[in-house]
């Protein structure tokens, strides 16, 4: 898997908020300069995604794991960086550099993202089968008939009633709005998924249900998974490699169980010890 | 002091009400509309005498394009005598002396508000449609710099969508006016509330539609033999309203867009033309 070209590559990713100073570099209180106030959010952030593989990152809140997953679907425009993606330009276009139409190309088939609150991923008011089809219609498709069909097919997937497709998700609980981003998500087959903090409000069986589709999409689609989440046992159950992060930047990362048996960083350690 | 009660005449006005730098500067928009089908041309829409909103798109169209050869019909939802269309009537002759019909195919520039008109428009002939809403995408999204980026990408996705969440809820696609329509495969544009019904006449047609919405000062054209598409998904085609068994009851026609009549003195529901002179016409071609 890693002789493989990766899906996606993240060289040196900055995200601050302020203008930085001098005194930065030196003076960082976890990830605030305490002369400027300027917020390091993403510090020099550099990753490989492979094929097939779920990446994990773990950390802390306000680690800048969210950030990370969000300027990866240009929620945020970081300040600077390179991220690159097997399936556009080749991997020799910074995606960041993409225009807002190859933007949209690149959200509609290279990626697919599920938001911790489904308020940004879905559209509420919509019913679920348009939600779906809201990727499929971005993607190009004018066929109304097979639009519905991999509706159903993707709703069923997820374990959501396809007599419940013409309905809104807001009308749906937490657990099913996450399922019907997931399946959004999906729509495309995209060659990679985000996935940020999915499971995090939700309660323990609800929780199980997601971890456990996750697990079952990763086996049928063979697509690649980034996957946030503060909690080590969601990274346990579902990562095959794990990042760590804290205050911006990766402290330690490695196969998720040389990270879980054999923590090197102190921040790593104590949170396998709160996992034990 | 008395106040002096004068009768106005066209000597109190400019020739067509507008000044000629005005008429030039929403000239030059129409061009460039002409020149762009679809694409919404920003004009500095004047003040007149009306309230925004009534039609004042349309009449700075009429009267930036009117010359004293031409003939004007003004129609209100297909009658030429609403209090609009007789009012706007009035208006430009007033300041014009142009002389103004009922007939159709007499008229050279014709004004409108919700109706093209059933008899075909022939070249040469120009029709001015008043418009509330210009932006088609204005239902999907509230902000005009987005609307204008989502036209310059061809963005259309949330169109579609909304198309295809009426047929998820409805079955069908329940837009019944302004349904978008693709013109010269580039811009989706708002056909003004004309029923869908009237949608086919703007494609491939022989004259010249304007359309102007003085509110959001806003003119865009479709010049003859332009390809007018409306917008529907491969297995489901673009439907007009059907008729199917009614007919008017002054002319006998069965292939116009007929209005729901009902008279509260006897209760009775029945149809008839929209369009007043084409009914009009029949009749008195029947007499």
């Amino acid at each position: 898997m890693l002789n493989e070209k990766p899906v996606m590559s993240i060289r040196n990713l900055l995200l601050r908020y302020g203008e930085g100073c001098p005194s930065c570099r030196g003076s960082l209180e976890k990830n605030r300069c305490a002369v400027c106030k300027t917020v390091w959010a993403v510090n020099d952030i550099s990753l490989d995604v492979y094929p097939g593989e779920v990446l994990g990152i773990v950390g802390e809140s306000g680690s800048g794991k969210s950030t990370l997953m969000r300027s990866l679907y240009f929620d945020f425009t970081p300040t600077s960086g390179c991220a690159t993606l097997r399936d556009y330009k080749e991997g020799q276009k910074n995606i960041w550099d993409a225009s807002s139409a190859e933007r949209r190309m690149i959200k509609n088939t290279i990626m697919g993202m599920v938001y911790q609150n489904p308020i940004l991923g879905l559209r509420m008011n919509y019913s679920a089968a348009s939600n779906i089809a809201e990727k499929l219609i971005g993607a190009g498709s004018r066929h109304a008939g097979q639009m519905t069909l991999r509706a159903a097919e993707l709703l069923e997937a997820v374990e959501i009633q396809t007599s419940r497709m013409c309905e809104a998700p807001k009308n749906f609980s937490g657990g099913m709005q996450q399922r019907v981003q997931i399946s959004k998500a999906l729509a495309n087959r995209p060659a990679l998924l985000l996935l940020d903090e999915v499971t995090t409000g939700l309660d323990l069986s609800v929780q199980a249900k997601v971890l456990d589709l996750i697990r079952k999409i990763k086996a049928r689609y063979g697509m690649s998974i980034l996957l946030v989440s503060h909690d080590l046992a969601v990274i346990r159950m579902l990562a095959d490699r794990t990042v760590v992060m804290l205050d911006g930047k990766i402290v330690e990362s490695g196969l998720t169980d040389q990270i879980l048996e054999d923590p090197q960083h102190e921040y790593t350690q104590q949170l396998v010890h709160s996992l034990i | 002091m008395g106040i002096e009660h004068r009768k106005l005449t066209n000597n109190h006005y400019n020739f067509a009400f507008l000044d000629e730098g005005s008429k030039r500067e929403i000239r030059r928009a129409t061009l460039k509309a002409v020149a762009i089908p679809g694409y919404q041309v920003p004009f500095g829409s004047r003040e007149l005498p009306i309230g925004r909103g009534w039609g004042t798109g349309g009449i700075q169209l009429t009267l930036s394009l009117i010359g004293p050869e031409d003939t004007l019909k003004v129609i209100d939802q297909g009658s030429d005598e609403s209090v609009n269309a007789v009012s706007i009537k009035k208006f430009v002759g007033l300041c014009t002396q142009v002389k103004t019909t009922t007939r159709t195919h007499e008229a050279t520039l014709i004004q409108t508000r919700h109706r093209i008109p059933e008899i075909p428009l022939t070249q040469g002939q120009i029709l001015v449609l008043q418009v509330p809403i210009p932006e088609p995408l204005r239902i999907v999204e509230a902000r005009e710099e987005i609307t204008k980026q989502m036209h310059a990408e061809k963005d259309y996705a949330p169109i579609w969508l909304q198309l295809y969440e009426s047929l998820v809820k409805y079955n069908k696609v329940t837009i019944a006016s302004e349904y978008p329509c693709m013109v010269e495969g580039r811009y989706v544009m708002n056909p003004s509330p004309i029923p869908k019904f009237d949608n086919p006449k703007l494609h491939k047609s022989s004259c010249l539609y304007l359309f102007g919405a003085g509110r959001e000062k806003k003119i865009y054209a479709i010049p003859p033999h332009t390809e007018v598409i409306s917008l529907a998904f491969d297995d489901v085609p673009f439907e007009i309203e059907s008729f199917a068994g009614q007919q008017c009851r002054l002319c006998g026609s069965g292939n116009t867009y007929l209005d729901e009549v009902f008279d509260a003195q006897t209760g009775e529901r029945f149809h008839q033309c929209s369009d007043t002179s084409y009914c009009k016409e029949v009749v008195d071609h029947a007499q």
